[in-house]
């Protein structure tokens, strides 16, 4: 299933070598990415749990403190998100620099599209925060309420577009049935990788929320009707159970992904990863057994297994990347090379030849040709009245295509000259009074 | 190119579009962030050593502003500049990207540190209310203004790459790249620039937050004397620095563009863009200057909106600089490397005698024939003129040679196919033409056509990609080894 079809489009590379060794590169683009992403999971994640705790906040205030607080977290991870996606970009960039760029064009309204909505989403996410308490009740809280919503939903659409970038690179023999962003998620498997993106967002959340409200110094002033245990409980709660779907979620995605990247050590990567993760949740639901004095004390360990599993899952995907472009990439370089062998040959030849040292007065007329023909007005006046005006006068020819001055109001201006020279700018004058005499 | 070439034919390519979001990023970094932040840290420090909290809390206001709008339309902008170039210039930014891994890397980690200070510095604000907390607090603030300055100074070694390479072009090593020719004047230049223009902002945003419902409490007025008188120093000092660098910066330009160009007097279209730029240029310092002046000598003069004119003048200013900037750098995109349509410098002679088409990918033909000769033209124009020109809509070729050649009568086909092959000479911003005189044929073809029947042209983000056959098959050969 390698083979790459007749239609796959193999272009050539840009002809400077990478900046770093490859695999420091690939090292930073998995690990940053999982960085990046951890934090648009807060960021996504967050968003929901607010405009849900803030809807249970209607019947019973304590809800709608909870969704405060966890609005303040919001705008805080969406910075950082942001910030941290620039490293995984600017590897990716490097990496698969002829997939990628061709993805982001493929997709390029949408793409384009990114900029506005993040500004749009986030300007929204610091009103909803810092209208809280201003506009709290009747029509105001439901309008509050909607730029919640808004901001959240924006945070549901964006990431879609940066995962059918990061899919349909994956599949070059794919890109010439794509017309536009919408068409392209019906390459490859966007809507399960989605559904599992989703799920995370909500699972990582959960588990970030235990321990920032679960934390020793974190200030509850604010979240008077909720324990630590409480908080603590409940938002290990939405991670286990979550991560539990992930069971189902993570092999949907698995089995949809199209054949051309699976190899055994695809399987290998992802099925110890998934091994992990059922420990992860075997000690997650332990954890909710405990009573309130000892909830939240195997966090770290939780953590930490957590990151094994995404630390896992993250390789996987690179290496069914790296199997999937593999053929993709080799044809490229080849391409590459055979295209600079051929063009060093041709600039060694153009070397060694000798360089005729004078135009010709007809190849520096061709200069003039474009707007003065012989005698018929083309751009400029004909050749027949410029001999007129300029008869004996090829001084007058050079002086004027040096600096021109603008006589005739119907035409454009002509252009300035005086980088061709005086020697060749005479010959010039003198060949096209010849020639304008020559048509008479 | 060798991309799939996203384009909007309205908008002149959509090189409109890096030139509005680089426009705006450089309009709120400038001012808001590098600017600001020092004068902000310094507002605080001096409120805390003097005792005045309603000047603290004047900075708090502001600080609130600028938090939200650089983490926000600032940041995003700063992304965005990278997002659509990665869709107009594919082949620029690429490029850019393997010289300059590094210079972006450590731009990026200084990033990093920028975001989490200007949040920790902005959210705790309120949080320092001791004099211990209080000192602890104004040192986020300095080192926010520096990092935020240097982002700035690595920045800048990128735009002042692109206009002069200059030892880059022989050795292409990184540290050449770097500190290329432009490099520190451009960054002193930006320096003052933004200090100046920061200083302008906090007046700016004095105008509103020291506004008053009671005309009788003098508070609000004493604390815009404040503001102004001390700020009128930092914006007269700036001024002069930004003039000094700006010379040296002026003056290491025109020499590359007598070597590149070798046209002392460029194109009509630049000179009026630089009779304008001095006019303007003139008025913003005069602007500056009265300003300035009058805060310094009798800041109770100042009425509340003449804060606001060197706001609206620093910004037409600092458009027009980012414009004439990147209209200067032409024909290139990389000075001496790279021609403005992805085309590289020693690539040139090669495709002008083989051939465009015959080394493209994303083309319908190979071979002109007299049937498909429109169709190749068009290929021809995405992958020649496309970054720069639409074809009816702004700057769009049907346009400009209506200009030369008359709207209401036929256009002579062999006058435009020479004009095409000596553009470069007549037109010295654009690039020569890097195909055969059969390629300049169909071009001049579909250029006929348009003509004839203006239309609009697509770009793949609406229909696609097409594939020439040819281009594939020695491709395939060298795929079906198994690679796995």
């Amino acid at each position: 299933m390698n083979a790459i079809l007749a239609n796959t489009p193999i272009p050539r590379d840009l002809p400077l070598p990478l900046p770093v060794p490859e695999w420091l590169l690939v090292v930073c683009l998995v690990v940053f990415f999982l960085v990046h992403i951890l934090f648009v999971n807060l960021m996504v994640g967050g968003s929901v749990f607010v405009v849900i705790a803030e809807w249970m906040g209607l019947k019973d205030k304590r809800w709608d403190a909870l969704a405060h607080e966890i609005a303040q977290t919001v705008t805080v991870n969406k910075s950082l998100a942001v910030v941290m996606g620039i490293g995984p970009l600017l590897c990716i960039n490097l990496l698969y620099t002829m997939q990628w760029y061709s993805a982001n064009a493929l997709t390029g309204h949408a793409w384009l599209l990114i900029v506005p909505l993040v500004i749009v989403a986030f300007l929204l996410t610091y009103l909803h925060k810092y209208t809280w308490d201003t506009w709290n009740n009747g029509g105001k809280k439901t309008l509050h309420q909607l730029i919640g919503i808004t901001a959240m939903l924006l945070f549901f659409f964006i990431p879609l577009i940066f995962l059918s970038n990061v899919n349909l690179m994956l599949f070059p023999s794919e890109w010439e049935k794509v017309r536009g962003f919408f068409s392209s998620l019906s390459i490859g498997n966007v809507l399960p990788r989605y559904l599992h993106f989703m799920a995370a967002s909500i699972a990582m959340t959960g588990l970030f929320l235990a321990g920032w409200f679960g934390r020793k110094n974190a200030d509850l002033s604010h979240l008077d009707d909720f324990t630590r245990p409480e908080l603590r409980r409940l938002f290990y709660k939405v991670c286990a159970y979550v991560t539990l779907g992930q069971f189902a979620l993570g092999p949907l995605l698995l089995f949809t992904l199209p054949s051309v990247g699976i190899t055994t050590q695809v399987y290998l990567i992802i099925f110890s990863g998934a091994a992990v993760g059922l420990l992860t949740v075997w000690v997650l639901f332990g954890e909710l057994k405990r009573d309130d004095t000892r909830i939240g004390s195997r966090y770290w360990l939780i953590v930490a297994l957590f990151s094994i599993v995404v630390l896992g899952m993250g390789s996987g995907r690179h290496v069914y990347r790296e199997a999937a472009l593999a053929g993709h990439k080799a044809a490229i370089k080849d391409r590459t090379e055979r295209y600079a062998a051929a063009l060093a040959d041709f600039n060694k030849n153009l070397a060694a030849a000798p360089v005729p040292a004078w135009q010709t007065a007809e190849q520096l007329f061709m200069n003039c040709a474009a707007c003065h023909a012989p005698n018929v007005k083309l751009v400029g006046p004909p050749l027949t009245e410029i001999a007129q005006i300029y008869a004996g006068n090829p001084e007058g020819i050079v002086a004027w295509a040096k600096a021109p001055g603008k006589k005739r109001p119907e035409l454009p201006q002509m252009p300035p000259f005086a980088h061709l020279g005086d020697p060749s700018l005479r010959r010039i004058a003198e060949l096209m009074l010849e020639k304008g005499a020559a048509v008479k | 190119m060798d991309f799939p070439s996203f384009y909007l034919d309205h908008l002149a390519g959509g090189r409109l579009i890096i030139g509005l979001i680089a426009s705006l990023h450089v309009l709120i970094n400038h001012p808001l962030a590098v600017g600001a932040y020092p004068l902000l840290t310094w507002m605080e420090w001096w409120a805390h050593k003097n005792n005045r909290p309603d000047v603290d809390h004047l900075a708090y206001r502001i600080t609130f502003v600028v938090f939200i709008v650089t983490t926000t339309v600032g940041a995003m902008t700063g992304v965005g500049i990278w997002l659509s170039t990665s869709l107009f210039a594919p082949f620029a930014i690429g490029s850019l990207l393997r010289v300059f891994f590094w210079g972006w890397f450590s731009e990026w980690l200084v990033f990093i540190s920028e975001v989490a200070l200007i949040m920790w510095w902005f959210l705790t604000w309120k949080k320092a209310d001791t004099p211990e907390k209080k000192r602890k607090h104004i040192k986020i603030g300095v080192a926010l203004s520096i990092m935020s300055w240097l982002t700035m100074a690595l920045i800048v070694a990128v735009l002042g790459f692109m206009m002069k390479p200059g030892e880059w072009n022989q050795t292409r090593a990184f540290w050449d790249a770097m500190t290329n020719p432009l490099y520190l004047p451009q960054l002193g230049f930006r320096t003052f620039f933004a200090l100046m223009t920061g200083s302008v902002f906090l007046w700016f945003a004095s105008f509103f937050f020291t506004k008053t419902k009671n005309a009788l409490n003098p508070e609000p007025r004493r604390l815009r004397e404040w503001i102004v008188y001390r700020l009128s120093h930092v914006v007269l000092i700036s001024l002069l620095g930004t003039f000094l660098f700006g010379t040296w910066y002026w003056n290491a330009v025109p020499e590359t563009m007598k070597a590149n160009s070798s046209v002392a007097l460029l194109t009509q279209e630049f000179m009026n863009w630089h009779g304008q730029f001095q006019t303007l240029l003139g008025w913003t310092i005069i602007a500056f200057l009265v300003v300035g002046i009058g805060g310094l000598g009798s800041s109770f003069m100042i009425p509340r909106w003449a804060l606001l004119i060197p706001s609206f003048m620093g910004i037409w200013l600092l458009g027009h600089f980012e414009r004439a900037r990147e209209f200067m750098r032409k024909p290139w995109v990389i000075g001496e490397y790279m021609y403005s349509n992805g085309v590289h410098k020693d690539e040139l002679a090669f495709l002008q005698s083989e051939g465009l088409l015959k080394h493209a990918t994303y083309v319908k033909h190979r071979e002109i024939t007299e049937a498909n000769k429109a169709e190749c033209g068009q290929d021809i124009f995405m992958l020649a003129c496309s970054r720069c020109h639409s074809t009816t809509g702004l700057n769009g070729v049907i346009e400009k040679f209506t200009a030369m050649y008359g709207a209401d009568k036929p256009w002579d086909s062999a006058g435009m196919q020479l004009f095409i092959k000596g553009m470069h000479q007549t037109r010295t911003f654009m690039p020569p033409f890097p195909g055969t005189d059969e390629e300049a044929g169909a071009l001049v073809a579909y250029l006929q056509e348009l003509h004839v029947s203006p239309q609009t042209l697509p770009g793949v983000q609406s229909v696609g990609i097409v594939i020439a056959p040819e281009a594939s098959k020695p491709a395939t050969a060298a795929a079906a080894q198994p690679t796995r």
